[in-house]
């Protein structure tokens, strides 16, 4: 049963990666002069919006938490109503801490504001779909024991991996190497972004390493 | 374990890394040794006479050309100050302002010229005064001496020219006087210090200038105008003063000029340029380029005229106005006659003989310097010099040929002519590459010093670390790890004081005290190794006390501390330092609140806990994140107060650092003063409130009568003395003798409240109210107010019912006898409110020393100190490390990063030009007598970050204290019950006092990581120094970094020091207060 599900969880993350790096190639064919660094705030908006489909048609398809209850319908459209406000929320939130973090306050904020929707679409986003509005779930994974599934690790892998990309993104910043991808936030969003995918690539590995010693709790 | 061992334990570490970076330092700062010797008329130098031109009577090594010259030096007169653009539309206040050169240069081009006069960094004043007299290159260790000046000893000038009998009269900037004492035949000093006078100096010369030029009993008079400098530093060019200063400065020249004689050479010099900020000391391209004017009544130059000004560098002045003057040149001078001098008026080949000659003379004395220099130091390479003597022997040959090709007295001719051409070019290239040479080895080093200082400090660190781990083992034995190093010390010591007397060496203490620094770490080392397997049986047969918590907690700030310190390797990060230690500072605070949240501590329920525990760690996590929250803020408010340096462009220095005086509308000024003295008055509301809060306002003790009159008083005398130097400019004539007195008296109001302060806590540390009542009816819950409301005052409070009725069944059975109780309020947090105390004296102190909405910047320090110590203890108390004693690294690490934070955020940066120059004259405006107190105020203006958190650091250990008792927020006071011949729990920080064991060992530990963790990022920077020494950035960034480092190091160490000292002080009341109790 456990290889089955690493081996979907490898597939889902796999597709995932392709998708990011489709972003990066595909725009160029329908946009002029386009290019990562060059027109980066465009590339912010279309990963974002490629990244979140592809969570949601993963989620579709995948379904890697079934609840045993049926739903109905209202429920549902509730649901998404509070993930999205939770989503928009995550954004500000985001926004706010990286401007604690020495981001510019005035100049610039479209840039900071994509960037935080783009470390929200990495982080918040799966959480809003693997576990749903549920804050306090979310605590639960974010422990040290509290992971439940295979999902659950990936999550916490590839949520951290993004963060810890972004935050060493900064470091590239005050060098006076004059490269264009220097400018804020072009470094940490790309630092985010191969951490995110590392973790992609990480999470089913360490899984697979770690398959012995990962015993879940059943709910 | 006792306190003074503690202290001089501390003290010790603290002179290992003394040692270790005086070490680095005599081996890293640039050293040249200053040759004695002097060049004289008779040295054979000069050519020999040709046919039909005798020497002159009189003359030296040439024939005098001026009998006498003037030499304005106008103090900071940049290039662009001196060029006139008739084009320019709309000049800035800076330009266009000397159009008196400008017409003598056009209406007299053979008569005036204009040179830009590049200066040899370091661009400081008194630097420059050395290159313009003696020829000779600075070097970098000459920045720290600015404050003192000290008698030039090498051959200059002006000795030259006293030597050979000409009166030199001086007027002008009093630097000149440390520099030439007694060389003046007549000299008018003024006061430079102070770079908020613009008037004193410039007015004093105008005074005698043309009395003495028409008196004409002088050779070479001299004038050094300050005004345009201090303009710039206080203004900035970019300012209407700067033009009326200029326009001054045009009209002074205009009648100068009328004064002059024919036979008078004038020079208009600036020593150094300015920055758009009008300061002055780097390297940069706007500081480095002065002006130079030239200017006589008889034709000097030939008739060709360049397009744009000649640049030469400013030591070339030297040989040329020697030479000019009919004196040698003084003998350690590397500059270049400047040849279009020596054109005169005759015909093309008789003005290129005199050039020839010049530049022979110049050749052969720069020749002399280097064979005598190379003699007495070996620091020029030898195949430099070899390559140099060649190109000069070949110079010389040619030279001579060309002589006696001249005096067979053949026609001139164009072949002639280029050959004395060439011949010009090959002394021109010979000069140069000398000066090229001797500028490159004298950005000389002393590898090994730099090797053993860096190895010196991280045997320190490695020391700190070991020291504090045995400290927390409790098994700290004095004889073998303190008392045994220092004989070992003091034997290498004696040892290699009686190597250095015999071999007849001077004393070297650099060197004296770091062998013995060598040899007692090789004690201390030797000791702790020896002393291995008993440590180890101890260990054995104590429990481990929560190891495994604390080797957890290591990696987040030791992985912090090393990112910092390779940041330290990167010029363009320790550019960025004033963004990088906030950022590392809020990744840490962030990393250990995701830690706790990743172990569940921080929203988890199901952790069983006691039931008083779990109630306060709620409130506890709930608390948590608002405190990050609250830091990270603090953090990114700090940003605000940032000064900028020159290499990060667009750069805006925060608006707070420019004092309130340059505010132009009257209305932002009252605006800022406003909130400058809210925040005033909210420092001290805040630290009064939170002394109440704890109870310790209550006695009527010196300190806390002190403490409740005095603080206001010192705030009132703060916001007045602001007043006075905001409205400064506005005051009507009649009031400036009033402000003058206040200006001077509010300071010192200041210094003498807060040093009397200072000794009260000294004499009498306690802040503890003590209500002594002989009690015969005694109630039973006397401390007590209020119902117990909650269960955890439930749990204090039975416990103390029961002890009392047990106390009081004692007491029947005593026969009744009266006894006194003692409730004394405050005593949980007495030794927290003595540090707050002397926390806050310290900080007005600083205060007043920095521009008036600094003040801001200090409140925020405050807070944010509070805020690190809430989330200290929070974090402390969720983790549940049973180990309350010992304070863990995550902590004192972020307290280092916020002193490194507080650096940039209250103005400042490591860079020379940055220093706050303006500290030395709080509370003395007419200047200072010594060097001592100024360079004090300024250190205690630059260091005062450091100054407040390393004091302050035994608070991380009280905190957790402090803020033990369950509830005692709620209540107004603390209090605190202590009965006689009875053992009373004590709570709060008197469980400090219980143990002094342990409480002697853990500031023992705190101190040595404290050390630790500085020690670490000052070896990192002198690694930097060390290795980037031939980095193109060293002596813009990494040396003036490591300076800054290390003397922030020195400070920090003295204040921890001192903090420490403070906590004992208090400890020592204390004991004796209860043993007093005790015996009554
Ligand atoms: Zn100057
Ligand atoms: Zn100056």
């Amino acid at each position: 049963m456990k290889d089955s599900e690493i081996k979907r969880l490898l597939s889902a993350h796999i597709f995932c990666v392709f998708s990011i790096i489709l972003t990066t190639v595909v725009p160029s064919l329908f946009l002029e002069n386009f290019s990562v660094l060059g027109t980066h705030l465009t590339w912010l908006c279309i990963c974002s919006i490629c990244v979140t489909i592809v969570n949601i048609i993963l989620y579709i398809i995948f379904k890697p938490n079934p609840s045993s209850k049926r739903i109905s319908f209202a429920h549902k459209v509730t649901r998404f109503l509070k993930c999205c406000v939770y989503f928009f929320i995550s954004c500000i939130l985001f926004h706010g801490i990286i401007v604690l973090y020495g981001a510019p306050l005035i100049e610039s904020v479209l840039e900071t504001f994509l960037f935080a929707v783009l470390l929200s679409t990495f982080t918040t986003l799966q959480c809003l779909c693997m576990l749903g509005p549920n804050i306090q779930a979310w605590i639960r994974v974010f422990s040290k024991n509290g992971a439940m599934s295979i999902w659950d690790n990936s999550l916490q892998i590839t949520t951290m991996c993004s963060i810890v990309g972004a935050w060493l993104g900064a470091f590239p910043i005050p060098l006076d190497w004059d490269r264009p991808w220097q400018i804020w936030p072009i470094s940490c969003s790309l630092g985010a972004t191969f951490g995110y995918v590392a973790g992609l690539i990480i999470a089913p590995l360490w899984i697979y390493w770690n398959r012995k010693k990962l015993t879940y709790k059943s709910r | 374990m006792q306190r003074w061992p503690v202290l001089l334990f501390l003290a010790w570490a603290c002179f290992l890394f003394f040692s270790g970076i005086g070490l680095f330092t005599s081996g890293f700062l640039l050293m040249r040794i200053e040759l004695t010797n002097r060049s004289s008329c008779s040295d054979p130098l000069a050519a020999p006479a040709w046919v039909g031109q005798g020497k002159a009577p009189g003359a030296c090594w040439m024939a005098q050309r001026f009998p006498k010259a003037v030499l304005l030096i106008i103090d900071a007169l940049a290039f662009e100050f001196a060029r006139f653009d008739p084009a320019k539309e709309r000049p800035r206040p800076y330009e266009n302002k000397l159009g008196f050169l400008h017409h003598l240069a056009g209406s007299q081009p053979r008569h005036a010229r204009l040179y830009r006069f590049r200066a040899d960094p370091p661009t400081t004043t008194m630097q420059r005064i050395k290159g313009i007299t003696t020829g000779s290159l600075p070097t970098f260790i000459d920045v720290g001496s600015n404050f003192a000046t000290y008698a030039i000893k090498e051959d200059n000038l002006l000795s030259q020219l006293v030597q050979n009998g000409r009166r030199v009269v001086f007027m002008g900037d009093d630097t000149w006087d440390g520099l030439f004492p007694q060389k003046f035949f007549r000299s008018y000093f003024f006061p430079s210090f102070n770079v908020k006078d613009l008037h004193t100096v410039d007015d004093g010369i105008l005074q005698h200038l043309y009395g003495t030029v028409d008196g004409g009993d002088w050779d070479l008079l001299i004038a050094h105008f300050l005004g345009v400098d201090h303009c710039g530093h206080k203004h900035g060019p970019d300012h209407p003063e700067m033009a009326k200063k200029l326009t001054q400065m045009n009209e002074m020249l205009r009648s100068l000029v009328d004064h002059l004689g024919n036979d008078t050479l004038l020079l208009v010099a600036g020593d150094h340029g300015m920055t758009e900020t009008g300061d002055h000391g780097g390297d940069s391209e706007k500081e480095v380029n002065a002006a130079l004017f030239v200017y006589s009544k008889t034709p000097l130059f030939g008739a060709h005229l360049p397009e744009e000004p000649h640049t030469i560098p400013q030591v070339n002045l030297v040989p040329t106005l020697a030479l000019l003057l009919g004196v040698p040149i003084p003998y350690s001078s590397l500059g270049e006659v400047m040849a279009e001098l020596f054109s005169g008026d005759g015909e093309t080949v008789s003005a290129a003989l005199t050039q020839l000659s010049a530049y022979h003379i110049n050749a052969r004395q720069v020749d002399r310097f280097l064979r005598s220099y190379s003699l007495a130091a070996q620091d020029l390479s030898a195949v430099q010099l070899r390559r140099l003597r060649e190109l000069f022997s070949a110079a010389v040959e040619e030279y001579e040929r060309l002589l006696a090709r001249v005096r067979e007295g053949l026609p001139a001719s164009p072949e002639l002519e280029a050959r004395m051409g060439r011949l010009l070019g090959r002394f021109q290239h010979y000069l140069r590459a000398a000066r090229a040479v001797c500028m490159e080895s004298w950005a000389r080093f002393h590898p090994l010093r730099m090797v053993a200082g860096c190895m010196l400090i991280a045997a320190s660190c490695l020391l700190c670390w070991v020291a504090s781990e045995l400290a927390v083992a409790l098994d700290f034995s004095y004889r073998s790890y303190l008392l045994f190093p220092l004989l070992w010390g003091l034997a290498a010591a004696a040892l290699s004081g009686l190597g250095q007397l015999l071999t007849r060496e001077g004393p070297d203490f650099v060197l004296l005290s770091s062998w013995s620094a060598a040899a007692s770490q090789l004690g201390f080392f030797w000791h702790s190794w020896s002393r291995r397997p008993l440590r180890a049986h101890l260990a054995s047969s104590q429990p481990p006390a929560a190891s495994l918590g604390l080797r957890q907690r290591l990696v987040f700030p030791m992985g912090l501390l090393a990112i910092r310190c390779c940041a330290m390797f990167s010029d363009s990060f320790v550019v960025a330092e004033a963004r990088v230690v906030p950022f590392l500072l809020a990744s840490l605070a962030t990393l250990l609140v995701g830690r706790l949240l990743w172990h569940g501590r921080l929203l988890a329920p199901e952790v069983p806990k006691p039931p008083l525990g779990s109630a306060a760690s709620q409130k506890e996590s709930w608390q948590l994140p608002w405190l990050l929250a609250a830091l990270l803020a603090c953090l990114r408010l700090s940003r605000l107060f940032h000064q900028c340096r020159e290499e990060i462009p667009h750069c805006q220095p925060s608006p707070f650092l420019a004092p309130l005086s340059s505010l132009q509308s009257t209305q932002a000024k009252n605006l800022f003063y406003l909130l400058c003295v809210a925040s005033l008055a909210g420092l001290v509301y805040v630290v009064r409130r939170w002394l109440r809060h704890c109870g310790n306002l209550n006695s009527s003790s010196p300190l806390v009568l002190f403490v409740r009159w005095a603080f206001p008083l010192v705030a009132v005398c703060i916001a007045c003395y602001w007043a006075v130097t905001s409205g400064m400019e506005g005051t009507l004539g009649k009031l400036q003798e009033l402000v003058q007195v206040a200006l001077v008296g509010f300071p010192w109001a200041v210094y003498g409240l807060a040093s009397l302060g200072l000794l009260l806590v000294l004499w009498k540390p306690m802040t503890v109210f003590v209500k002594d009542s002989w009690v015969s009816v005694r109630p039973i819950v006397t401390p007590y107010q209020g119902a117990p409301s909650s269960q955890a005052d439930l749990l204090y409070v039975i416990p103390q019912i029961y002890r009392r009725m047990q106390e009081s069944l004692k007491d029947q059975l005593e026969r009744g006898r009266r006894r006194a109780t003692v409730a004394a309020y405050g005593l949980g947090s007495v030794y927290s409110a003595t540090l707050v105390v002397v926390l806050t004296l310290l900080a007005f102190l600083l205060l007043t020393l920095h521009s008036e909405r600094m003040s801001l910047s200090f409140l925020l320090l405050f807070l944010e100190a509070f805020v690190l110590l809430r989330l200290h203890v929070c974090i402390t108390s969720l983790t549940g490390d049973a180990a309350l004693f010992v304070v863990p690294w995550d902590a004192v690490t972020a307290w280092v990063l916020a002193a490194s934070q507080f650096f940039y955020a209250t103005g400042h940066q490591p860079v020379f030009p940055a220093i706050h120059w303006n500290a030395a004259f709080v509370g003395f405006q007419q200047g200072h007598s010594s060097h001592l107190v100024p360079a004090l105020l300024v250190g205690a203006n630059t260091f005062a970050a450091h100054i407040l958190f390393a004091v302050g650091c035994p608070l991380l250990l009280l905190w957790p204290f402090v803020c033990e008792a369950p509830g005692s927020r709620r209540r107004k006071q603390k209090k605190e019950l202590l009965e006689e011949e009875e053992e009373e729990e004590h709570v709060m920080e008197m469980r400090l006092q219980e143990s002094p064991e342990r409480f002697s060992a853990a500031l023992l530990h705190l101190g040595l990581k404290y050390l630790f963790v500085l020690g670490v990022q000052l070896l990192a920077c002198v690694w930097a120094a060390m290795i980037l020494r031939r980095h193109l950035m060293v002596w813009k960034v990494f040396a003036p970094k490591f300076l800054f480092e290390a003397l922030g190091f020195v400070v920090s160490s003295i204040c921890l020091l001192l903090g420490i000292f403070v906590v004992m002080r208090v400890d020592c009341a204390v004991s004796t207060w209860l043993r007093q109790l005790q015996a009554r």
